[in-house]
């Protein structure tokens, strides 16, 4: 196992950051932590790192205890949001760093960081100071510095929050790319579940302190394990169970509310035995798909997400008479507030 | 159409009257008073220190520098300027440093006492010490009993322009070392670097301009600082007499010859200590919070 995390929890004040959470992450393997602002993710990444000690519970890192062990203990690498290059070493510096302050011969630093520069391609700026370079090569040379010592695990926090959404999106596959070319086991915090579901292997969504569910992106998605993980990846209708669209369709549920998915509305102009009739209160072209707000008999608004082509052959307007059914909706024994 | 081309032509005119009458007016007149007012109050006494020390040539001018006396003034303001300002930067260092790094109880009263003597006038300064290492004072009896002289000698001196110079360094380094954060620091110790590397290669270089600041204005204080040392100096020629005391001594004595002389040289550290500040101003971009 790359990180064995066991019952760990850090309060701050009063205010419990990470409550009781036990993971495990495979060696190799690129793992996010996702959640929104509060979940304690950045926490639990800290602690990983040992920049926040635990409360209680035990942190492994390739089978050993690092509980008690400092941050310099861990050969670890970190990548922070704002990049924390420092300013006034230039970006060759910058990479030698961890390499010079463990006293390795001058050749093998600058033959290193020849071979590094070129991981992040960025050979032709090695004498260049961090304020000449752009958010996304800061953020690639911060990369490049925290693969230097070859760590055992690589943390990144945020790393892709204070970039533009264009650039965002190059170094996500970038990230990608690299992590199959190097193979450190690695774990990245984001709120963006576009970005957990485009890069990782294994997403860890986290709410509240606490981990509500650990899976691939497709587990997560196909088989969300709480109401919250549902709500917070991917859009989501939230209905009342008794609601006349889940009637004698065999969603009928026990549980006061029910989640059903946008593109899990099936829309159509005839009626049969288990439909409901609706009406076309909103269109919305979003390019790639077509969102349609449908108003239920029983006053409900729900929304439904159909294809282009699906559209076209329905040829929808605003105000018109549809029949609509759930193709598949969920409900949680227990619901948490996002 | 007709009237509001005239009543737009008089105000057109109305506004050029106002530029071509009444501002350069006002102009002249305000920036008349203000060099006059900078004549009389900074460069007339600034310039006549420089025609006042050369009035007889350079001969007698550097004659000064061979009397025992002066000799002496310029050696103690050195000797004390090189003992209390690597203290008050270490000092400041630390206070800074454990400011902005921790959060403890009481944090904000061991700010506004590293600004004390910002606010006590140098004169109570000096009396304090008196008071307290004095003859008749609390620590008096004991210090005389172990045949210990810190009042009208050198310890008392330095103790009183350690207290003056105290807050300068800190107070230039705290802004510097929150503005860089401990992203830096953080990320050196990811890399594996110690506490004293981290010190080293990152957090110094990071608020070297801003340390180099403090250090300049607290040796630009020492050297210059009169009240709180006369107070506990005695002021005894050759003994505890430093170039500010100096000055004073000559000119009461009539030898102004020899107190413009000495004028020069602490002139000469002003300007040095002004043109040094101008450039680490423009390094450190701490302007804004400077004024």
């Amino acid at each position: 196992m790359g990180i064995v995390v066991e019952n760990v929890s850090k309060q701050f004040g009063s205010f419990r950051a990470v409550d009781d959470v036990s993971l495990e992450i495979k060696s190799g393997s690129l793992v996010a932590l996702l959640g929104p602002s509060g979940s304690g993710k950045s926490t639990l990444l800290r602690l990983i790192a040992g920049l926040e000690l635990p409360d209680s519970g035990k942190i492994w890192l390739t089978g050993k205890d690092a509980t008690y062990q400092s941050v310099q203990e861990r050969n670890i690498g970190f990548v922070f949001q704002h990049y924390a290059l420092f300013k006034h070493m230039s970006v060759r510096q910058n990479i030698a760093f961890a390499l010079e302050i463990r006293k390795t011969p001058k050749a093998k630093i600058k033959a290193r960081v020849d071979e590094l520069l070129e991981l992040v391609q960025l050979s032709a700026l090695g004498n260049r100071y961090p304020s000449q370079l752009s958010g996304g090569q800061r953020q690639r040379v911060a990369l490049a510095r925290a693969l230097a010592v070859q760590p055992q695990v690589l943390l990144l926090d945020e790393p892709f929050g204070a970039l533009d959404a264009k650039v965002r999106k190059d170094l996500r596959a970038w990230l990608r790319k690299l992590h199959d070319e190097v193979h450190v086991t690695t774990v990245f915090v984001t709120h963006d579940q576009e970005e957990a579901m485009e890069v990782s292997d294994e997403i860890v969504v986290m709410n509240k302190g606490r981990v509500e569910q650990i899976g691939t992106p497709a587990q997560i998605y196909d088989h969300p394990a709480t109401a919250f993980v549902m709500s917070f990846i991917g859009p989501v209708n939230v209905l009342p169970s008794t609601s006349n669209i889940f009637q004698g369709n065999g969603f009928e549920s026990t549980h006061p509310e029910m989640f059903l998915r946008p593109q899990d509305v099936i829309v159509q102009r005839e009626k049969n035995g288990t439909t409901v009739s609706a009406r076309v209160s909103r269109i919305i072209h979003l390019g790639w798909e077509i969102q349609a707000e449908l108003t239920l008999d029983d006053g409900q608004v729900v929304t439904a997400h159909l294809s282009r082509d699906r559209f076209d052959e329905l040829q929808l307007q605003p105000q018109e008479k549809v029949y609509v059914k759930p193709k598949d909706a969920r409900s949680f024994p227990l619901y948490y507030s996002i | 159409m007709r009237s509001n081309a005239l009543s737009s032509d008089v105000i057109a005119q109305n506004k050029a009257g106002s530029q071509t009458k009444e501002a350069p007016w006002v102009k002249i007149a305000l920036i008349g008073i203000a060099i006059t007012y900078l004549g009389l109050v900074l460069f007339l006494p600034a310039i006549n220190v420089f025609i006042q020390a050369f009035r007889n040539g350079v001969g007698p001018f550097f004659a000064n520098f061979s009397d025992a006396a002066f000799i002496n003034a310029i050696q103690l303001t050195v000797l004390i300027a090189l003992i209390v300002v690597p203290i008050n930067t270490v000092f400041g260092l630390c206070a800074a440093w454990a400011i902005t790094r921790h959060k403890f109880p009481g944090r904000a009263l061991v700010v506004s006492i590293i600004d004390l003597p910002f606010a006590v006038s140098p004169v109570v300064a000096g009396l304090m010490l008196i008071l307290l290492y004095g003859r008749s004072g609390w620590l008096g009896p004991s210090l005389e009993a172990i045949n210990v002289r810190i009042i009208f000698a050198l310890p008392a001196m330095i103790i009183a322009s350690a207290f003056i110079t105290m807050p300068f360094v800190a107070r230039e380094v705290i802004p510097v070392l929150e503005e860089a954060g401990t992203d830096q620091e953080e990320a050196a110790k990811t890399l594996g670097a110690k506490d004293w590397q981290i010190f080293w290669r990152v957090t110094l270089p990071n608020i070297r301009w801003g340390l180099l600041y403090g250090v300049i204005l607290t040796n630009a204080r020492v050297m210059g600082e009169f009240g709180a040392v006369s107070v506990v100096s005695g002021n005894i020629i050759r003994k505890t007499q430093t170039l500010p005391l100096y000055v004073e001594e000559a000119y009461k004595q009539y030898e102004s010859q020899a107190a413009f002389a000495a004028s020069v040289l602490l002139a000469c550290l002003a300007l040095v200590t002004l043109v040094l500040k101008e450039i680490l101003e423009r390094k450190t971009s701490i302007k804004d919070v400077e004024e």
